[in-house]
């Protein structure tokens, strides 16, 4: 399943979007970074309420497929950016985390 | 003989470059043909350790080296030391403030983390002066 086909679905918010063809290999969920970095696979999705600059460089680091805010939670400028800048997809909802997992279960993931 | 790919100096609480040289290291170890999971270990072990020098040192430098047989990197600060190294070692316990935790750092897993990655941790650190890592990643 690839980034669009989720944005499209769910009806999210595309902050940063420079890679949606980008391919979803599974969901982590975290707002500490040091557990994104070790325990997130690449081309995971990651919901967090962590919205600043280094977010992305975690996302970068691991090759996530797309960070995703949750609670309608704002990215900082810098952030948009440095994701524009290094390739990195940003995206946002209003639903809560466990919402929005359950409605990526129902599409298979 | 050892090849330096990488030295940059990282600045005390400047978040907007952390990260920078762990993702420089990623890139020239993606050239040089490095498998993901060597990659992603690496990425992992400068992520933390460049952050801590952000977060908690006066400022430092990151170098790394490759062999043929594996990778060196080396992270020195000047100060201002870790207090108690067992306890910087132990899962969950950080000396991060509040506002630092706000923005997901402080887990108290950082050094946990590269102890994990590493194949070799060295650490020499004294108070008032700094602290030296030395991690080596094999590429076997």
């Amino acid at each position: 399943m690839k980034v669009k086909q989720i944005v499209e679905k769910l009806n999210l918010k595309i902050v940063s979007g420079p890679k949606l063809d980008q391919e979803i290999s599974g969901i982590y969920i975290g707002d500490l970074l040091s557990n994104v970095m070790a325990k997130a696979k690449s081309n995971n999705l990651w919901l967090t309420v962590q919205g600043h600059q280094n977010v992305v460089a975690v996302a970068l680091l691991v090759d996530l497929a797309a960070v995703i805010l949750v609670e309608d939670f704002d990215f900082d400028q810098d952030a948009i950016e440095k994701a524009n800048a290094k390739g990195i997809n940003l995206l946002k909802t209003d639903l809560q985390s466990y919402e929005l997992v359950s409605y990526l279960k129902d599409m298979g993931l | 003989m050892p090849t330096k790919i990488i030295e940059k100096e990282i600045e005390k609480l400047d978040f907007q470059s952390g990260g920078e040289a762990s993702s420089q290291l990623k890139n020239k170890l993606r050239k040089l043909g490095v498998t993901n999971a060597i990659i992603r270990k690496t990425a992992i072990v400068t992520y933390e350790l460049e952050m801590n020098v952000v977060i908690h040192s006066e400022g430092g430098v990151i170098e790394a080296s490759v062999s043929p047989e594996n990778l060196e990197i080396i992270v020195s600060d000047s100060g201002p030391g870790i207090k108690d190294l067992d306890k910087a070692f132990t899962p969950g316990y950080s000396t991060a403030s509040d506002e630092i935790r706000k923005l997901g750092f402080g887990a108290g897993m950082g050094l946990v983390n590269v102890k994990r990655y590493a194949d070799k941790l060295n650490v020499e650190t004294a108070l008032g002066q700094g602290t030296v890592i030395k991690v080596i990643i094999n590429f076997n």
